[in-house]
């Protein structure tokens, strides 16, 4: 668990992307102040008979399991042993992150009594029956986790940098704001030194936190199928299951293999880095497994409930069902062939295939199945769905900046145990005139 | 001045106020003639019984309330006029049940009141006096009138007494103070906007006596009479509201009992004077009826026993009893209803729509975001190398051992 | 080493999904369920309801308090003249609606059916939505309460309405005048004020004798079945009515209490804990083992495989 398995990706923070995601997180923060001071349905399209929209079905049901890429890495990582993958773990861990503090984030948002959330911690008013009490207290934990495994980067860099932003920072500011420079970088020894004499001793006890961080999302992943368990006259036959759970777990493991794999090629794409394939074939090859599995659960749950007529009716959600179907199984048959397992765009095309089609499996028990009784419609409003895009803005915000200060993206040509890797250009690389945006920073 | 016809008999004074009487063409006459020394028995038990019933008492009590109007010990009454129009003594004048003759022969000792006195200048100021002396601490003052108090309340005088000066000369003795009127009570039309003598309410001098208001322009005279009656009976006064007014008149909005109640529930409105709505008695709420905001019973008791108001003539309510809306509030305008009741329809136990979908703006730009992200998807994968680059320098430790 | 981690690694999953499958098998026994007839209901019968909404308007007059129920302008209503909810809202407790078709019309009372086995109680993560044992009322409570929307997700009637208009919201739904009425005069509002005896307050047993001798007495009025004594495992509000009850507004539902379902799955997951800490401990092992067998093989080229 080297940190040189990593590197920065040195590049401007401040970007064409980077404003416009910035304009897209302040519309979105702007919504979310009309949305707390006006109420709710100032902004949503949310009612009695849809209380949930898009800002749980997709912040929290689907974009945890979008989140799930760092819990599902670990599972192969430190469970299966396959250490070959821990390069991707920590991109895969900043991702979840990012993807449980916007669940999180959107939660706080979409309660009505925010205020109050204290309650959870109050043991009188616990409430062991409600799946949303094991699933709140859950995401609260793993998000805890999620931060202490990533608190290895974070102070490598602090232990390591030099701190070249915090001087240019201090120089701007020098004659009017901060007039004693020396003291506070003085101070920089000081942060080194706690950074290094924590980092060993959180380094030996990180393997436990680690498998908390695998125990949880397998717990919560589940609870957030329970979830719907209880809406069996409002939740249609063709997905509502006692089965719910297990497929809601098994389905955030395709989907975080998947979107492991789709951030990878993306960030290859876009960084202009050499793609992983090694390791994303590894990952693909599990991939239609384990969705062919799910598809046969299904399958077989749907014969079992005597709701396979369903299927074929061709309503709107028997052809939702049959959509997250197709997704599902051409993502598979595409993973299947070991030749467009080493493939790039086939790998990109079926990730995002089997991540479209995971998610709207979470959709369709989340809001297109779900039908509180006669007459009820709903479709979220355009400030509705702007809070959402603000809110995923931010996290991408946030992921642009963090690589590019913190070693995140796993260290080019990178060989397993490799103490230290030279800096040379790399003959053989589909983009050979970039490699000068791809120095990586020397450890000192 | 005409000689009074009968000499009163039952009176405290000296003189009779009934030499107005016989010159005014309007006074509801009853069988026995014009007169009577005695309130005829079956007008008495009428009275008494509209007071019992007005009060909110059960029926059985109308005997007591009987009893205590027909014991001797009546209540000395002294009756100040101030600025005033003197509708609230005519409107007294036209109850029947009883005449103003009984009541103030049998009911009350009417010591003191300037229209109906057939005496004048120092011999009536006398009378004041003397019933002042005799009675005090025991007798009720009625007041009509607001009282001036701009350059020491030089807009009225009587007897070359101020109405300020009248007030605190006759106020300490009083055992309570009747104010008859929106003006004696809240100030009336005289107080509104500049108010330039500077009229107010008794409410707004004395402090130290009880105080009843009965607003209204004019108020209802059974109002008057039977909180006179349960002051009689019970020996003290009655519940009050906020506004100092008796709760058995003055605790429900006239809305609540209104005849053209029905047109308002199911939004029949009259629009304009004279339209098709107004000739078919629909709800004069458009016309800036005062009714849901007005505190009175108008709509209960009625005036003029002949069970006319003036809503059922087709004028909205002007909100007199309220001392915030009559003069204040443009005889036009809408009042806000505060406690709104159901309208007089049914939602429909299945409603066809039900929350809200999709506008055409949201779903455009969804559909076009969507659509811009499968294309990028698609340019991206179109981008991406089908085979998997050559992996010189590269090893790959451990395949997969499957 | 792969393949027995795999191995091992089937194990852990077997551990953990153990109680995931034995959720399959006991399902269907999950509405052993004995309704407590004790507990306070009401018996509304629309065949006795004239429509005169007296219930509405003396159950806003009731319960009228700060951030709580409100008035609700109807669209052509531009001078607020009146109270015309056309649902249950964040302002409106209980409301009389009606049905009308050729075959006949009837009026409808909404308001909470105070379940034997509530939903929302059930699924309510903090405790904010309560039944009392003894008197059965579902009540709510605001200081508690963290606005998730759970409840109205669960609740098969719709009962729980929130107030999405508000600032500081809150959920609204029928407490049986517990803090208000009942607390004083002994009986909800809605019943008290009824002037047609439509709407019965008391036990839950007195309320189904009377329900089941108006239906042997004058079979030809109703629809012969009782709303609410069986559907989701029975309810403490009932209903008699001359049409059929889903043309109503009222769903037609099952006699299985959902509630009981979910929480037979959810307590066979989560039994005494024991499932999430035997996979805790397990995938440890596993974990701690893996990394001890890395640091024995310090950089190795090619990790040797093990045959088992």
């Amino acid at each position: 668990m080297g940190h040189d398995e990593f590197q920065k990706q040195e590049g401007r923070i401040f970007t064409t992307s980077f404003f416009v995601l910035l304009t897209l997180s302040l519309i979105g923060i702007i919504l979310i102040a009309v949305r707390c001071v006006k109420g709710i349905g100032a902004v949503s399209n949310m009612s009695d008979g849809y209380p949930w929209g898009i800002w749980i079905a997709y912040d929290v049901a689907t974009g945890t399991a979008i989140a799930c890429g760092g819990y599902a890495v670990a599972i192969l990582v430190y469970i299966r042993n396959h250490m070959r993958y821990h390069p991707l773990i920590r991109s895969c861990i900043l991702t979840s992150m990012f993807g449980y503090g916007l669940a999180g984030f959107s939660v706080m948002v979409d309660l009505g009594r925010p205020w109050n959330a204290y309650n959870f911690f109050v043991p009188s008013k616990w409430q062991f029956n409600s799946a949303m009490f094991e699933v709140a207290l859950c995401v609260m934990a793993y998000s805890t986790v999620l931060i202490i495994e990533f608190l290895p980067a974070i102070l490598y860099s602090l232990e390591t940098s030099r701190w070249r932003r915090l001087h240019l920072i201090l120089d701007s500011l020098q004659p009017l704001f901060a007039p004693d420079k020396d003291t506070v970088l003085g101070n920089i020894g000081y942060v080194r030194a706690a950074a290094a004499w924590i980092r060993p001793r959180l380094d030996k006890v990180l393997i436990f936190i680690i498998v908390l961080g695998i125990t949880l999302p397998t717990m919560h992943q589940s609870s957030l199928g329970s979830m719907l368990l209880i809406a069996a006259t409002k939740l249609h036959p063709l997905w509502h299951s006692p089965l719910l759970p297990l497929f809601f777990l098994i389905n955030c493991i395709y989907i975080g293999y998947s979107i492991a794999i789709l951030e990878s090629v993306i960030s290859s794409y876009a960084f202009r880095r050499p793609y992983e394939i090694p390791q994303l074939s590894g990952l693909a090859a599990i991939i239609p497994w384990l969705a062919t599995l799910w598809l046969a659960v299904v399958v077989g749950d749907l014969t079992w409930r005597g709701q396979l007529a369903a299927v074929w009716r061709f309503d709107i959600y028997s052809c939702f069902f049959l959509l997250e179907f197709a997704l599902l199984g051409f993502g598979s048959l595409i993973l299947f062939r070991d030749q467009n397992r080493r493939s790039p765009r086939w790998l990109f095309v079926s990730a995002a295939l089997i991540v479209l089609g995971g998610a709207l499996y979470r959709f369709n028990v989340y809001l297109i199945g779900f039908n509180p009784g006669q007459g009820w419609i709903y479709f979220p409003s355009l400030s509705e769905v702007m809070i959402s895009v603000g809110i995923v803005a931010i996290e991408i915000l946030g992921y642009q900046v963090l690589v590019k200060m913190v070693p995140v993206l796993p260290r080019i040509g990178h060989r397993r145990h490799a103490r230290f890797r030279a800096t040379t250009p790399r003959t053989g690389l589909p983009y050979p005139a970039i490699t000068k945006s791809v120095t990586p920073v020397q450890p000192t | 001045m005409l000689k009074p016809t009968h000499a009163p008999t039952r009176s405290h004074f000296s003189f009779s106020v009934f030499q107005y009487f016989s010159i005014c063409p309007f006074i509801t006459m009853n069988k026995d003639g014009c007169f009577p020394g005695e309130l005829p028995r079956r007008d008495f038990l009428k009275l008494c019984a509209t007071a019992t019933a007005m009060l909110g008492l059960p029926f059985r009590m109308h005997s007591q309330v009987a009893a205590a109007a027909r014991s001797s010990a009546k209540p000395p009454v002294i009756w100040l006029h101030f600025q005033e129009c003197t509708g609230c003594s005519e409107s007294l004048l036209r109850s029947s049940h009883p005449s103003v003759s009984s009541l103030i022969l049998d009911l009350i000792s009417l010591d003191y009141h300037e229209t109906l006195m057939a005496g004048s200048g120092a011999q009536a100021e006398q009378s004041l006096h003397e019933s002042m002396a005799a009675n005090r601490g025991k007798y009720l003052l009625v007041i009509e009138g607001a009282i001036p108090r701009a350059r020491n309340g030089i807009f009225c005088k009587v007897g070359g007494k101020t109405a300020m000066e009248l007030l605190r000369e006759v106020a300490p003795g009083a055992a309570a103070i009747l104010c008859i009127g929106t003006c004696s009570s809240f100030g009336g039309i005289q107080s509104v906007g500049v108010n330039p003598t500077g009229a107010v309410g008794v409410r707004d001098l004395v402090t130290d006596r009880p105080i009843v208001n009965l607003p209204g322009c004019p108020p209802n005279p059974y109002n008057f009479l039977s909180t006179v009656l349960h002051y009689l009976t019970f020996k003290r006064l009655p519940e009050l509201d906020a506004l100092g007014r008796p709760k058995f008149a003055y605790g429900r909005k006239i809305h609540e009992h209104c005849e053209r109640r029905p047109h308002f529930d199911a939004g029949r409105f009259a629009q304009a004077y004279g339209d098709a709505g107004h000739a078919q008695g629909y709800c004069l709420y458009k016309l800036g009826c005062k009714g849901p905001a007005t505190y009175a019973n108008c709509s209960v008791q009625r005036f003029n026993d002949v069970g006319a108001w003036p809503v059922s003539i087709g004028h909205p309510c002007i909100g007199c009893t309220e001392p915030e809306i009559l003069f204040k509030l443009p005889i036009a305008e809408k009042v806000q209803i505060h406690d709104p009741t159901p309208f007089d329809s049914y939602a429909p136990a299945n409603l066809k729509e039900k929350g809200k979908g999709p506008d055409p703006l949201t779903t455009g730009l969804v559909g076009l975001a969507a659509g811009a992200v499968i294309g990028a998807g698609i340019m991206l994968a179109k981008k991406l190398p089908t085979a998997a680059p050559t992996q010189a320098g590269r090893t790959h430790d451990h395949e997969p051992a499957e | 080493m792969s393949r027995q981690n795999r191995r091992e690694f089937f194990k852990a999953a077997g551990l953990a999904s153990a109680g995931l499958v034995a959720t399959v098998t006991p399902a269907a026994a999950s509405s052993a369920h004995l309704p407590d007839n004790a507990q306070s209901g009401m018996l509304y019968d629309a065949t006795k309801c004239v429509g005169c909404k007296a219930c509405m308007t003396a159950c806003k007059r009731v319960n009228a308090r700060p951030g709580g129920l409100a008035f609700e302008q109807a669209k052509f209503d531009q001078d607020g003249l009146w109270d015309a909810p056309e649902d249950l809202s964040g302002n409106t407790r209980t409301l009389i609606k009606l049905f009308k078709d050729t075959k006949g019309w009837s009026y409808v009372k909404y308001s909470c059916m105070h379940c034997q086995k509530p939903s929302c109680v059930s699924v309510c993560p903090v405790s904010a939505m309560t039944k009392d044992p003894v008197t059965g009322i579902v009540d709510y409570s605001k200081d508690v309460c963290i606005g998730c929307r759970y409840c109205q997700v669960a609740c098969p009637f719709n009962i729980p309405k929130f107030q999405w208009d508000r600032t500081l919201p809150r959920i609204v739904k029928c407490d049986l005048c517990r803090n208000t009425n009942l607390k004083d005069k002994g009986i909800p509002a809605c019943a008290e004020t009824c002037p047609a005896g439509a709407i019965l307050f008391g036990k839950r047993k007195d309320l189904l004798a009377e329900a089941r001798t108006r239906l042997r007495q004058h079979p030809e009025r109703y629809v012969p079945h009782i709303y609410g004594e069986h559907e989701i495992g029975g309810t403490n509000h009932l209903y008699l009515a001359a049409l059929p009850f889903g043309s109503l507004g009222l769903p037609v539902l099952p006699s299985d209490a959902p509630a009981a379902f979910s929480e037979q799955i959810q307590h066979t997951i989560y039994k005494g804990f024991i499932a999430p800490i035997a996979l805790y401990v397990s995938l440890c092992c596993i974990a701690v083992r893996n990394l001890k067998k890395g640091e024995a093989q310090p950089a190795p080229a090619v990790t040797p495989k093990k045959e088992v």
